[in-house]
């Protein structure tokens, strides 16, 4: 059996005692409790309320649960709490950019669409809400795999089927492909997973900085590109949604 | 697309139940700039809601100076401006010192019950329907009148002299806006007159039995315009230096600017707006129709000197406070959002519905003697069907008043336009989709009640032409189709009758 060590022993005994019930315990309190010497139990304790763990009452001094322990068991964002959130935003992409928007959550080695909003024309358009899109050619895909370690090793393991003689397949030349989204800060897909259709997405933050969701315009490549590039202020208008939308789950500015 | 607005805009102030805001539209409809300020809310005694009339006035001119900032424009650069109002809120305000004679009744407020009662008599709350198309209730603006005049010191005599003027926020905010006590303009519009009870739907005119029966003197009431033409112009004051000359040229309550903003233009086109209650308004074009169900019977605006448009009115008093209910009351979820999540980790509702008939039923059964059921309980009930049965309540009662328009109106609805903060949830708007069967549509701006103001305004003033010019700039955001089995329709639809009867009489007099 491995050795475990003595200072995590601790701090998680520290942190039951503190949990026992809605209490704020004194320094002797915990450290007589655990049989600690108070300075060790100071030093512990120190470095729990450096990390958010522990809060100290600033008018006794006596210590209790600190907040950022409540937020680990709830860290995962909701994604109908996502699609609320950038609502407004991405309908202002859609009529702004003139084209559809999604937007996209890793789910069982793929992309699934949470949000859709309709091209603006007049056109016959169907909700796809809930379908699901392939990870390594899409360009919500590609921006989820590159900011997310988790969608990252699952496009590792998964098939990765050529749609059209453009989409990419073999590992290698995805992960620079991968490499230069992380430098960027978006992804694109020319032909790589419908022929004709090109999209651009960018990735969305929470306040944690974990990448949550990704959103990105789609449409005919003559209309979306120019000089066989998605056309740059697409690309700006992506971007400048996705920040919008991180900002308001509480990411900092970038 | 890196945007660059640039003129010609038009500004549009809401003002609205919590909150003052202006918004400023360019020609496509788009938001160019949004500024906001909450406003305090007053409870002087349990069912009494009060707003400070002065204060709303203040908020106003920081937003429309706010957004004009935002915006980058100048006075050049807006070509009119347009109100759109809570609705019914009443206020009395002198008309040489253009202070608020008292606090603001808010529509929320109950405190003219009674009255209302006493005025009904024994011809009951139906008394002044076939004119108004109103039930008496505490909502409407004529009775918080009278209860004014002879509840505040002074008031009666000094409305007697003429020294006293009545108006809901739009002609409270357009009077201002005007040059107050230097000659602003004392007018409301048809929509918001509609909700007085004093008005005569049928030639728009105040009605004078009424207005002698319920204690009101004709000479505080406000000339009725239409809802879009030019009432005057901005004028001295802070925002006479900002805006000053600028036209004020529309006027709409806060629900028919929805349906104006959604373009609802010919007969049989509805809109339904999901906030904590849920309001819906048929047009129903030039032919007033008086509602065998239930339903309310307003203007739905009126453009210059083209006929009034007449709209029924369908109101639901519990949707997304029932959600609310499940997060603060229940804990059942943490946010709003995740009643969809809970909802869907379940096929169905598992045999259970959910009448939120909590402070009685409203539209089309007027009940008050309801009260909230959880009907066809049984072991094999989660949570998670209960979050299910609580979306679907939202969706049949939408489906009640439906039914109660179509059968009024004699038209079938062809689609619904939805908006309000609810429309995120898909799983709801499939669910309505479903049991309408007709499709459900979300457009592309959200803010429907200040785009309505705005075009309303807009059309004023020759910036867009016609209605038809701005059904151009409508774009659908989403689309949701029916999709369910006919006979599983009618089954669930004669459950959820089934748990609305049991929601009856539950409260014994």
């Amino acid at each position: 059996m491995a050795k475990h060590i003595q200072s995590l022993e601790r701090a998680a005994a520290m942190l039951r005692l503190l949990g026992g019930g809605e209490r704020r315990l004194g320094l002797s309190d915990i450290a007589s409790a655990l049989g600690l010497a108070k300075a060790t139990a100071h030093g512990i304790l120190r470095t729990l309320q450096h990390e958010g763990f522990v809060e100290q009452d600033p008018g006794s001094g006596r210590y209790q649960l600190g907040a950022e322990l409540l937020r680990l068991g709830t860290t995962y964002l909701d994604v109908h709490e996502l699609r609320a959130r950038a609502l407004v935003w991405t309908d202002d992409l859609a009529r702004s950019g003139g084209e559809a928007v999604y937007l996209g959550v890793v789910h069982q080695h793929g992309v699934l669409i949470v949000h859709h909003v309709f091209r603006p024309d007049d056109s016959r358009q169907v909700l796809e809400v809930g379908a699901m899109q392939p990870m390594h050619s899409t360009a919500l895909g590609k921006v989820l795999t590159a900011f997310d370690p988790v969608a990252h090793a699952e496009l590792v393991e998964a098939e990765r089927e050529a749609f059209t003689a453009r989409t990419l397949t073999g590992l290698p030349e995805i992960e620079r492909v991968l490499e230069r989204t992380r430098a960027q800060g978006y992804a694109t897909d020319l032909d790589e997973t419908w022929e004709g259709v090109a999209s651009v997405a960018a990735p969305i933050f929470d306040r944690h900085r974990l990448p949550v969701g990704a959103v990105g315009i789609t449409g005919a490549v003559e209309r979306v590109c120019k000089d066989g590039d998605l056309r740059p202020e697409l690309v700006a208008a992506v971007r400048d949604t996705a920040r919008s939308v991180s900002r308001d789950l509480g990411a900092k500015p970038f | 697309m890196t945007d660059s607005h640039s003129g010609p805009f038009i500004a549009a102030i809401d003002q609205g139940t919590t909150s003052s805001r202006c918004i400023i539209f360019d020609r496509d409809g788009r938001i160019v700039a949004v500024d906001q300020k909450e406003h305090e809310q007053i409870f002087p005694k349990p069912g009494w809601v009060e707003h400070d009339a002065a204060e709303i006035w203040r908020n106003v001119q920081e937003v429309v100076a706010g957004a004009m900032v935002k915006a980058g424009a100048r006075r050049d650069d807006i070509l009119s401006i347009g109100i759109t109002n809570q609705r019914e809120t009443t206020m009395l305000w002198d008309k040489h010192t253009g202070q608020p004679a008292h606090n603001a009744i808010v529509w929320q407020d109950t405190r003219t019950d009674q009255l209302c009662k006493q005025l009904g008599g024994d011809a009951g709350q139906d008394r002044w329907r076939r004119e108004t198309g109103l039930p008496l209730a505490a909502y409407f603006a004529g009775p918080k009148i009278a209860w004014l005049l002879d509840n505040v010191d002074g008031l009666r005599a000094k409305a007697e002299a003429g020294d006293l003027l009545f108006g809901t926020m739009d002609s409270w905010v357009i009077w201002n806006l005007t040059g107050g006590v230097n000659g602003g303009v004392h007018v409301t519009d048809v929509t918001n007159a509609s909700r007085t009870l004093l008005m005569n739907l049928e030639d728009l005119s105040w009605n004078e039995d009424i207005a002698a029966e319920m204690g009101v003197p004709l000479q505080v009431l406000p000339e009725i315009r239409s809802s879009s033409e030019i009432y005057g112009e901005v004028t001295g004051g802070t925002l006479g230096q900002l805006l000053g000359g600028v036209p004020v040229a529309s006027a709409l309550g806060d629900q028919q600017a929805a349906l104006f903003g959604q373009t609802c233009f010919s007969t049989g086109e509805a809109k339904s707006t999901y906030g904590t209650g849920t309001f819906m308004l048929m047009n129903t074009g030039e032919k007033l129709i008086h509602s065998e169900s239930g339903l309310l019977t307003t203007i739905g605006y009126r453009i210059g000197e083209q006929d009034p448009v007449y709209a029924l009115e369908g109101s639901i008093a519990v949707t997304g406070s029932l959600v609310q209910w499940m997060r603060d009351q229940m804990g059942l979820i943490s946010t709003a959002a995740e009643i969809e999540t809970l909802a869907l980790s379940v096929e169905d509702n598992g045999g259970a519905y959910f009448v939120p008939a909590f402070s009685g039923l409203f539209a089309p059964y007027w009940r008050s003697d309801a009260r909230g059921v959880i009907a066809g309980l049984t072991r094999y009930v989660t949570k998670a069907h209960i979050a299910r049965a609580v979306l679907e309540a939202t969706a049949w009662q939408t489906r009640e008043i439906t039914d109660a328009m179509t059968k009024d109106s004699g038209v079938e609805l062809s689609a619904l336009k939805v908006d309000g903060g609810m429309t995120s949830n898909n799983l709801l708007m499939q669910f309505l989709a479903d049991v309408l069967d007709a499709p459900v549509v979300r457009p592309m701006v959200a803010e429907t009640t200040c785009l309505g103001a705005a075009y309303a305004a807009g059309l004023a003033v020759g910036f867009w032409n016609s209605t038809e010019d701005l059904r151009a700039n409508w774009r659908r955001a989403a689309e949701w189709t029916p999709d369910m089995d006919s006979d599983l329709r009618d089954r669930e639809y004669k459950n959820w009758l089934k748990a609305v009867e049991r929601t009856m009489g539950w409260l014994e007099d």
